[in-house]
């Protein structure tokens, strides 16, 4: 088991630099001139540019911005974005804020999609499935922005149970509308492959078995259906903190959220690379682990599965 | 729908009243296309400490019946009418809160496929601790330990730590059994329990089976399609085809003399018993050349396959990169005369099928050769090696999965000759409906696909595609162990009959000597990789020299009822 986890750990250096080369040069590519665009319509004196250029090493040729890049990140120095902020605190700030709307998101996922999943699938073809296969359809359909608008419009701004927008600063509570438009559509798929995989092991030949045995009803489908079931499912979780990680640009977008997502958004638009590139950097760790905890979530639940050989 | 208050006492249940009496039971389901009747005026009765044993093909209710008994129907199937008294209670509409006292501690359950049975996500021990706490009874690892000894499971503590994964089939059926019996119930019904395992562990899981319930004095209500098996280990045997009892007795009275026509071709063409039939008939000098054809020419016939010192090897990786050898097959050598059949038999894990494959050319000898008409094959270049093909084919264990599911049947059996580029489209088609009445399917049944054709039927579709090639060896790796009793019958005649036509050769894969007995001249039994013992059907059916051939023959269900007491 500790190989196997050191193996993955180390396939993260290949997968590292593949990935921060691959966006660092995208970043390059991109047509615009940054300095120009801090300016906006004015046009600075050319030895100002001039001087911003060798600041940021712009006037380098690719290898070179990309070494110094590198060079920055192993000493822990990301170096300043274009406003002069250093990038490490603008980080530090954005992804504790992602994390929590991202957990945030994913709980109301697990729980409420498994615990939904489970009652449909047990009862497959009755009211209770079929009125939440029609939800759970509704929701997947429409798309995030409106049901975000609304969302903000009827909880936040008429019935006033949640603040409509997050600000500067995000706790818990003020994130729990962002969080949950942001797992809605997750959760519908959630459920379905829940419901989907409980109604397939609900008739496998062990769930009679341990009914035969004298089991009561809720041990049955605690004990021997679910634990089976939570695979597929597992692994479309996993796969997916990945995704919230990376920052919900929309979501962000409407409910003001300081996260991921805007961040990058806003780094994009100035085509500023090394805040790119940072982000990147941390989001590949953090598809790396969640990837690795999913795998290890596996063997836990399926003895079968071994990785030592 | 209340649960009759009747309750008699367990004390006054002995005596001559029945456990288990099922009248007039009726069963439906709701299918796509309205109810269908599964089993109607079902009667049945159990008494304490008695075996009774249900038997009949797949699909004639015999496993519906006992699911009712311990309210396990499936969900779109209900008891329509009728009842099931256990005790004089009626349980057959029982509520579930009822039904969960009843399971476990008054009925057990041992189900048919230990493969799909055990949870593979918890511990062995767990599951058998599960079944002790949910019935009250003490769940310490000292007892379950106890429980799963008993069912002959040695090591059971450390056993019990283990998962289903990390057991072979006769240790998780011993585990099976283990919970089935850990409450001590008072009727035990099992479902077909060894009809997925070797003869040889079946009769060890059988027999000790057998002692675990008369120790105890569990009557079983035993679910088989094995007639043999039945009469073997049952008191009384009830005969159901098609959702009737047709015929129910002592078993002994019910094989000798069976009453209605299904039963006697139950009786004919179990293979069980097949050789009692063969004995007989030679001692009245009836002709059996259905039956061993072309045994009499044989004798003039060249050898079309010779194997050689056959050894295969693999590596058995073990961590850390170390790897050890495992020979799966151990210097084998024998012959296959042209015209004959040769049948390789043994348990899982023999060989047996690695032989097969190495004689298709579907795997690589390490060591030996295989000389097919006098020619190394292992020197075949790619277009000898299409040409070998196409005189050597095979017919495979699963008619399931052996044939295209988007394939229609046509195209199943014209591919083979589009691939060898056989004829033009006309011809193709002309051959295709010749092959179909050589396997007497209906013309009609071209444009059918696998999915609408039952197991027997694909099965002959499966031979029928073998024979495409006019092949002159067909290797059938255990090309009937799928099939019900009947239809396998019907199979191995068409085969036989097939081969005297045809002069066909046949290797036969099989672990069931009772099908060697009917269809193979010659017999090589396999144990562990190696070859141990070779000859004609009847030296080694009639004088087996090796304890394990001997073992295996013993090991047929029926075979003591019905061989001639110094063969048994």
């Amino acid at each position: 088991m500790v190989r196997f986890i050191l193996r993955r750990l180390l396939q993260v250096i290949p997968v590292f630099i593949g990935t921060t080369l691959l966006v660092y040069y995208m970043v390059f590519a991109l047509p615009g001139d940054p300095i120009a665009a801090l300016f906006g319509d004015r046009q600075p004196p050319q030895a100002v540019i001039d001087t911003l250029r060798s600041q940021y090493h712009l006037d380098e040729p690719f290898w070179v911005q990309y070494g110094l890049f590198l060079k920055n990140l192993f000493t822990f120095n990301l170096g300043n974005d274009f406003t002069g902020q250093p990038i490490a605190a603008s980080l530090a700030r954005v992804f504790p804020v992602t994390a929590m709307l991202a957990i945030e998101a994913l709980a109301i996922q697990a729980i409420f999609g498994v615990a939904f999943g489970v009652f449909a699938g047990l009862r497959r073809g009755g009211w209770f499935d079929s009125t939440v296969l029609v939800a759970s359809l509704v929701v997947i359909a429409v798309p995030t922005f409106v049901l975000g608008f609304v969302f903000q419009l009827v909880f936040g701004v008429q019935l006033g149970w949640a603040k409509p927008t997050v600000g500067a600063n995000a706790d818990w509570g003020s994130l729990l509308l962002p969080a949950v438009v942001l797992g809605l559509v997750s959760f519908a798929y959630v459920l379905r492959l829940t419901r989907a995989s409980v109604s397939e092991n609900m008739n496998a030949d062990y769930v009679r078995t341990a009914t035969a045995k004298g089991l009561s009803r809720p041990r049955v489908v605690l004990a021997h259906i679910l634990r089976n079931s939570l695979i597929p499912v597992v692994t479309y979780l996993g796969a997916n903190l990945g995704g919230l990680m990376g920052g919900a640009i929309v979501t962000e977008g409407i409910f003001n959220v300081p996260g991921v997502g805007n961040k990058l958004y806003q780094a994009v638009l100035r085509s500023e690379g090394p805040t790119i590139v940072s982000i990147v950097s941390v989001l590949v760790l953090v598809f790396v682990v969640s990837n690795l905890l999913v795998d290890l979530l596996y063997a836990w639940l399926d003895p079968r599965i071994r990785y030592d050989q | 729908m209340t649960t009759p208050d009747v309750r008699i006492d367990e004390a006054n249940a002995n005596g001559n009243k029945p456990l288990l009496e099922i009248r007039d039971l009726a069963i439906t389901f709701k299918t796509g296309g309205g109810e269908v009747q599964a089993v109607r005026n079902a009667h049945l009765t159990i008494m304490p400490g008695e075996t009774v044993a249900i038997v009949g093909e797949s699909g004639s209710g015999k496993s519906t019946t006992a699911l009712a008994a311990i309210g396990l129907l499936p969900n779109n199937g209900r008891v329509s009418g009728g009842q099931i008294l256990l005790d004089g209670e009626d349980i057959a509409h029982a509520s579930e809160q009822r039904m969960i006292e009843l399971r476990g501690n008054t009925i057990g359950m041992v189900p048919q496929d230990p493969m799909s049975n055990l949870n593979p996500v918890w511990k062995i021990g767990y599951q058998v601790r599960e079944t002790l706490r949910a019935n009250g009874r003490p769940s310490g690892p000292e007892d379950i330990a106890k429980v799963l000894s008993e069912a002959g499971l040695p090591d059971a503590k450390r056993r019990a730590n283990q998962y289903p994964h990390e057991f072979s089939g006769g240790m998780r059926q011993r585990a099976l059994i283990a919970i089935g019996l850990s409450c001590q119930p008072r009727l035990l019904i099992a479902d077909e329990p060894t009809s997925a395992l070797d003869v040889t562990v079946q009769r060890q899981i059988l027999d000790h089976l057998d002692t675990m319930t008369t120790e105890l004095g569990t009557s079983v209500l035993l679910i088989t399609h094995d007639l043999g098996l039945a009469a073997e280990r049952a008191d009384k045997v009830v005969v159901m085809y098609q959702g009737r009892v047709v015929e129910a007795g002592p078993s002994l009275e019910l094989l000798r003399n069976p009453q209605h026509p299904y039963t006697r071709r139950l009786v004919e063409s179990a293979p069980s018993l097949a050789s009692r039939r063969i004995q007989a008939a030679k001692e009245q000098g009836v002709d059996t050349t259905d039956l061993l054809a072309p045994a009499a020419e044989a004798a003039a016939a060249d050898n079309v396959l010779q194997i050689q010192d056959l050894r295969k090897v693999y590596k058995l990786r073990q961590g850390l990169g170390k790897a050890t050898d495992f020979a799966a097959v151990d210097g084998v050598s024998f012959d296959v005369r042209r015209g004959t059949t040769t049948a390789i038999v043994g348990e899982s894990g023999s060989g047996k099928s690695t032989v097969a494959k190495m004689v298709l050319q579907l795997e690589k000898p390490t060591e030996g050769r295989i000389l097919f008409d006098g020619v190394d094959t292992s020197l075949l270049k790619a277009q000898d090696l299409f040409k070998f093909r196409r005189r050597v084919q095979p017919i495979f264990q699963d008619p399931y999965g052996s044939l295209d599911p988007m394939y229609n049947i046509y195209r199943t059996i014209e591919e083979p000759l589009r691939v060898h580029r056989i004829g033009d489209s006309a011809s193709r088609q002309k051959k295709v409906r010749e092959l179909l009445d050589q396997v007497a399917l209906p013309q009609s049944a071209m444009q059918r696909y696998p999915n609408e054709l039952s197991g027997g039927q694909r099965q002959r579709v499966a031979i029928a595609r073998a024979l495409a090639l006019d092949p002159e060896v067909i290797i059938c790796d255990e090309a009937v162990s799928a099939l019900d009793v009947l239809v396998q019958a019907q199979v191995l005649n068409l085969l036989a009959e097939l081969q005297s036509n045809l002069g066909l050769t046949y290797l036969f894969i099989t672990h069931d000597l009772a099908v060697v007995r009917q269809i193979a001249d010659h017999v090589c039994v396999m144990e562990k990789g190696r070859l141990v013992e070779t000859g004609t059907t009847d030296e080694v059916f009639e004088s087996p020299q090796q304890e394990y051939t001997k073992a295996l023959l013993n090991a047929i269900p029926g075979a003591k009822l019905m061989l001639p007491p110094e063969v048994a």
